[in-house]
C-alpha cells in the first residue's frame, strides 16, 4: 500500500510540474526562460513515468530506460534552443549596432 | 524511504520549480532550476531508481544548468538583460486557470493507473540471457536499442544543428573559449582543472565498467566526461578543437557509428541489432565505452556553442 | 537504539547543524566576501560530520573509502569554485585588471 502511495505521490507532484511549467512557457517572455519551463515540464513528464512504474520493492526497469533516454533528448533540445537564441540576439545586436553608426554619419 | 520524507521532498520539487519560474530575475530562476534538477535526482533515488537519479543530476540538473548559465552570460555581454515583458493579470489569471484544468486532468489521469512494475519481472527473465545485471542498462542497449541507437544520433544531430547556425566567417571554427582563468589570476582553478581531467576520465571509465551490473552507464559516465572537459576549458587547461578537426569528428561518430555497426551486423544473424549468442555482453561494453566517449564529447561542445570568428575567441569567453 | 546509532544521530545532528548555519550566513550576510566566508567553514565542516556518519552506518571500509573519495572531491570543488567567486566579486568591487 505504501508503494502504491509513494507512486501516485511522484506521479501527481509531476503531474503539477507539467502544468506549472506550460503557465511559465506562455507567461514568461523571454525564450531563455521558456527553455526552463519546457524542462520543467519535462521532468514532470518523467516523474509521472517513474512514479506510475513504481512497484512493491522497486520500480520498473523499462520506464527508467525511457526517463534517461528522454532526460538526454531534453538536454539536446535546450542546447539547440539556447543556440537559436544566441544566433537571434547576435544579429539583433549587429542590427542596432548598424543603426547607431548609420545614425552618426 | 517513508512516506513524510517523500511528502517533504516533492514539495520542496514544486517549491524550487516555481521559484525558478516566477522569480523576477532570470539568473535566480536558473540557480532555482539546478536546485530543482538535484531534489528530482533525490526523488528518483527514493523511487529506487538509482541509474536516472545519476542522469538527472548529471545531465538535468548539471549539463542543463551550465548551459543556460552561459547562455544567460553570453546575452547579457551583448547587452540583453534576460527580463521578460510583464504580462497582463487577466492573461495570467487565464493561463493559471488553463493550467489548473490541465493538472486536474493529468491528475485524475494518473490515479487512474495504478503504479505497477510488472515489466520488472518480465525484463528479469530476459537478463540472464546478457550476462550483465543492470536490467536499465539492458533495457538501453538490448530490448529497445532502437530507441537508444536513435537518441544517440539526436544527440548528434543537436550538435550539427548547432554547428549548422554558426555565422559564415566562425565556420569551422573553434566554440569562443570558456576560459576564466589566466595566467596571473585564478590559479586555482588553473590546477584543479588539470587535476580534474584525468579523474574524470577514470571515474567516466567506472561508472561505464559498473554499469553492466551496478548502476551507472554509458550517458552518466559520457556526462562525467563532459563535465571534466568542461572545467578543464574554464580553468584554461585546454582549448576546445576546431569544428573541422577529424580527431574531434571521428570521436563524435565513433559511438554511434559502432552501435549502428554492430546493429547492422545483427542482420547477418536474423534480426537488426540483435547480438550473436555468447558475445553479448562483449559487445554491449564496447559499445558503451564507445557512446561514453561520444556523448563526453557531444556533450562538452554542445555546452561550448557553435564556432565564432578568431576574433570573438577572446572577448567570447564571457 | 545502540551506542553506534546514537552516534550516527549525534553526528548527522551537528552536520546539519552546521549546514544550516553556512545557510543563514548566505543568506543574512551583507556582502559576497563575508557570504563566502560563511559557506567555505560551515558548509565543509557539515559535509564532514554527515560523510563520516554515512560511513558509520554502512560499517564497511570499502564504502568509507568511495565516500572518502566523494569527500575530498567536494573539499576540491568547494576550495577551487570559492577562489572562483571571491576573484570575481573582487574584481566587481574594484575594477583594476
Amino acid at each position: 500500500m505504501e508503494a502504491l502511495a509513494t507512486g501516485h505521490l511522484f506521479a501527481l507532484t509531476g503531474a503539477v510540474l507539467v502544468g506549472l511549467g506550460l503557465f511559465g512557457f506562455i507567461t514568461l517572455r523571454h525564450a531563455l526562460r521558456q527553455l526552463l519551463a519546457v524542462n520543467v515540464s519535462g521532468a514532470g513528464v518523467f516523474l509521472m513515468l517513474g512514479g506510475l512504474g513504481r512497484g512493491a520493492a522497486t520500480t520498473d526497469p523499462f520506464p527508467q530506460a525511457l526517463v534517461i533516454t528522454g532526460i538526454v533528448v531534453a538536454v539536446a533540445l535546450t542546447a539547440f534552443g539556447a543556440a537559436l537564441t544566441l544566433r537571434q540576439a547576435e544579429e539583433d545586436h549587429a542590427a542596432k549596432e548598424d543603426d547607431e553608426r548609420g545614425g552618426k554619419t | 524511504m517513508s512516506l513524510v520524507f517523500d511528502l517533504v521532498l516533492c514539495l520542496m520539487i514544486l517549491g524550487t520549480a516555481a521559484a525558478s519560474l516566477l522569480m523576477r530575475s532570470a539568473l535566480g530562476g536558473i540557480v532555482f532550476f539546478i536546485a530543482f534538477g538535484n531534489l528530482l535526482g533525490i526523488a528518483w533515488l527514493s523511487l529506487g531508481a538509482v541509474n536516472v537519479a545519476l542522469a538527472e543530476i548529471a545531465i538535468g540538473a548539471g549539463v542543463t544548468g551550465i548551459l543556460l548559465i552561459l547562455a544567460h552570460a553570453r546575452l547579457s555581454a551583448m547587452g540583453d538583460p534576460v527580463e521578460c515583458e510583464p504580462t497582463s493579470p487577466w492573461m495570467r489569471a487565464a493561463v493559471a486557470v488553463i493550467c489548473g484544468g490541465l493538472i486536474v486532468l493529468l491528475s485524475v489521469a494518473v490515479l487512474s493507473i495504478s503504479p505497477t512494475d510488472r515489466m520488472g519481472a518480465q525484463i528479469a527473465t530476459l537478463m540472464p540471457a546478457l550476462g550483465i545485471e543492470n536490467p536499465v542498462t539492458g533495457v538501453l542497449l538490448a530490448f529497445r536499442a532502437y530507441d537508444t541507437l536513435l537518441e544517440t544520433f539526436v544527440l548528434l544531430g543537436a550538435l550539427v544543428a548547432v554547428w549548422a547556425i554558426a555565422p559564415p566567417r566562425g565556420w569551422p571554427q573553434r566554440p569562443a573559449s570558456l576560459a576564466i582563468a589566466t595566467p596571473v589570476s585564478l590559479t586555482v582553478i588553473g590546477t584543479f582543472s588539470r587535476v580534474l581531467l584525468p579523474a574524470s576520465l577514470v571515474m567516466a571509465a567506472y561508472l561505464v565498467w559498473t554499469g553492466s551490473d551496478l548502476p551507472g552507464g554509458a550517458f552518466q559516465g559520457g556526462t562525467v566526461l563532459a563535465g571534466g572537459i568542461l572545467v578543464a576549458a574554464l580553468g584554461g587547461a585546454i582549448a576546445l578543437p576546431r569544428a573541422d578537426d577529424m580527431r574531434l569528428r571521428s570521436v563524435l561518430v565513433l559511438g554511434p557509428a559502432m552501435f549502428l555497426g554492430i546493429g547492422l551486423g545483427g542482420i547477418a544473424l536474423g534480426r537488426f541489432l540483435s547480438y550473436p549468442v555468447g558475445l553479448e555482453k562483449a559487445l554491449i561494453v564496447a559499445i558503451e565505452y564507445a557512446l561514453a566517449l561520444s556523448i563526453g564529447a557531444t556533450l562538452a561542445l554542445l555546452v561550448a556553442g557553435k564556432p565564432v570568428p578568431p576574433a570573438a575567441v577572446q572577448e567570447g569567453g564571457d | 537504539m545502540t551506542g553506534l546509532e546514537y552516534a550516527i544521530a549525534g553526528l548527522l545532528f551537528m552536520g546539519v547543524f552546521f549546514y544550516a548555519a553556512g545557510s543563514l550566513g548566505l543568506l543574512r550576510f551583507p556582502d559576497s566576501a563575508s557570504r563566502l566566508h560563511a559557506l567555505t567553514k560551515a558548509d565543509n565542516v557539515g559535509l564532514g560530520l554527515v560523510a563520516l556518519a554515512v560511513a558509520l552506518h554502512w560499517g564497511s571500509v570499502a564504502v568509507a573509502a568511495k565516500i572518502a573519495i566523494v569527500w575530498l572531491f567536494a573539499i576540491f570543488t568547494a576550495g577551487a569554485t570559492a577562489q572562483v567567486l571571491g576573484q570575481s566579486s573582487k574584481d566587481e568591487t574594484d575594477p583594476r585588471p
